[in-house]
């Protein structure tokens, strides 16, 4: 009986063709995740592009391997651990250790996706756990955003209760991670997934608003402290909020696929991050906040499940 | 003394608390951030469960059936009570570090897990040698795990250094989550090599089909056997 299932293939219905597959997706992803990998590379270095390639190539031979003495088919050319490798590179500081990113890489795909059964099984992003385990194992390297001259994040300078240069911070030539630092060039990647139809607006609009909200009643002079347009902004501009709410929160496999659901997820994520980055110690949340959230999946799934069509209607 | 041997072997491997029974996994998850304190929850348990193994069994014929439980925790309670004080007074610097997981240890379920299994049922000769074999079991466990995460985590065994001067200690080895990763990396591991094992003396191989229930004891995974398993594939 097992031998027949496994040679027919069967899958789950709908039983669909389309030109849209796996592999044509992460490509979209790796694609609109470009331009701000090459700011990051054009802002930082040389080094950046080391660190790039470096994850990413742990990321891939990490898959490949475990695959291969698994007796597993081999997934590489899917292009999904191609695209975990760029999103963890693009959370790491560029004056980081070059050898932290093939750690993460190897985290990140070995225990977080593998271990639960790959691509599509994974609770949470495997790029921000693998994010996480660095910044909880080698904080000093990995909040190391000085190259000697320049000062702290946008984010940490808001949060000592200075004022930042929010044009800076849009165009992208500020400190922080290799990816995080260009709004611009993080926009130009999103409306790549969005004309493509790769993500919907749901999550990331609910997220910004839903923090933008936060700041309103929180944010800046204290709670109904009146509104403080270019504290919201530079916060809306700075840290992890623009990757992780188009990248990293619209992942299929660790987001809710019901409609309501995406909403619900969205807020929460805005809630934590606001409340992560006003009253956490750390000046950034994002990373906490989207893999808190994918935990949670499960659960607003199943409390979202949307009514099929003739079973609507109070029960008597 | 046949009994015995089969005790510690059971107690040691074929049961063991930590990796195949997962007992007491809250001492084992919080307290083995080191070597050393591995080794002396082990050792703190493995004393309170020899005494409490042979207090209940010689007790097991007064004790009445509907307040075991009380009185079960009763007798854990006082040997746990004089073993805390011995600790606090010959080696403080372990009573310090293990601090509110030795008062714990009245409430960890191997030792009342063996008293109503094993000690309330069968003579004391085999229930000390039950509480022996039950608890070096666990101390391997502890001991094990936390060899693995000091070594990843600090760079050190037993508080001895031993990395090379370049490696970075992987921080998280030692805060909650490590605990976690190593648990469950250990008890991979020895799943894999107790099947291989098996394998190779071609028995059915002792443990649970692969879906679920890697990890459970044999006689715990009811209907989930290996071995019923391939019978049923065979008569398909």
């Amino acid at each position: 009986m097992v031998n027949v299932v496994n040679e027919l293939n069967i899958s789950s219905n709908p039983h669909v063709r389309d030109k849209m597959t796996t592999n044509r997706i992460m490509l979209l992803v790796v694609v609109s995740l470009l331009p701000a990998c090459g700011f990051g590379v054009y802002h930082f270095g040389v080094r950046a592009l080391l660190h790039i390639l470096f994850t990413t190539a742990a990321c891939v031979i990490t898959e490949y391997l475990y695959q291969y003495f698994m007796k597993k088919p081999i997934t590489v050319t899917d292009l999904s651990a191609v695209v975990t490798g760029l999103l963890l590179a693009m959370n790491l500081p560029a004056y980081a250790p070059l050898w932290i990113g093939a750690v993460g890489g190897v985290f990140a795909i070995l225990v977080v996706k593998q271990f639960f059964g790959g691509l599509g099984q994974n609770f949470m992003n495997p790029a921000l756990a693998a994010r996480c385990f660095l910044l909880i194992s080698f904080s000093k390297s990995m909040t190391n955003f000085f190259d000697g001259q320049s000062g702290a994040t946008p984010l940490a300078t808001l949060k000592a209760g200075e004022s930042v240069d929010t044009f800076k911070m849009v165009i992208g030539t500020t400190e922080g991670t290799i990816g995080e630092t260009s709004v611009i060039a993080i926009l130009v990647g999103a409306v790549i997934l969005l004309f493509f139809g790769i993500i919907e607006l749901a999550i990331p609009a609910s997220y910004i608003i839903s923090f933008v909200i936060f700041m309103i009643l929180f944010g800046g002079n204290g709670f109904l402290g009146g509104l403080d347009v270019q504290y919201i902004t530079a916060h809306l501009a700075g840290g992890g909020l623009m990757l992780g709410a188009w990248f990293m929160a619209t992942d299929y496999v660790t987001s809710p696929i019901t409609p309501r659901g995406k909403i619900v997820y969205g807020v929460l994520l805005g809630i934590l991050t606001g409340l992560f980055r006003i009253f956490g110690n750390s000046a950034e949340g994002v990373s906490y906040a989207i893999i808190f959230g994918n935990l949670l999946v499960p659960l607003i799934e199943k409390a979202t499940l949307p009514k099929p069509f003739g079973k609507g209607g109070e029960k008597r | 003394m046949n009994k015995a041997v089969e005790r510690l072997f059971n107690g040691i491997v074929k049961e063991n608390p930590t990796f195949v029974l997962i007992l007491g996994m809250c001492p084992t998850l919080a307290v083995t951030t080191s070597a050393m304190n591995g080794v002396g929850m082990g050792l703190a348990t493995t004393a309170v469960l020899i005494m409490s193994n042979f207090m209940i069994s010689l007790l097991r014929k007064v004790i009445p059936d509907g307040v075991r439980m009380p009185a079960f925790i009763v007798i854990v309670a006082s040997f746990v009570t004089i073993v805390q004080f011995l600790m606090e007074g010959f080696v403080p610097s372990l009573y310090e570090s293990l601090g509110i997981y030795i008062p714990l240890i009245v409430v960890n379920c191997i030792i009342l897990g063996r008293a109503e299994a094993y000690a309330s049922k069968n003579d004391p000769f085999s229930s000390i040698f039950d509480g022996i074999g039950m608890g070096l079991g666990f101390t391997v466990g502890l001991t094990s795990i936390g060899i693995v995460r000091e070594l990843i985590g600090a760079g050190s065994v037993f508080g001895f250094h031993i990395m090379p001067e370049v490696y970075e200690p992987v921080g998280i080895f030692v805060l909650a989550p490590g605990a976690f990763f190593v648990l469950a990396a250990l008890i991979a591991i020895q799943n894999k090599v107790k099947l291989n094992m098996a394998k190779k003396r071609g028995e059915s191989a002792e443990g649970c089909m692969d879906f679920d229930c890697q990890s459970c004891s044999n006689h715990a995974c009811t209907g989930r056997k290996l071995t019923e398993s391939k019978t049923e594939e065979e008569q398909a």
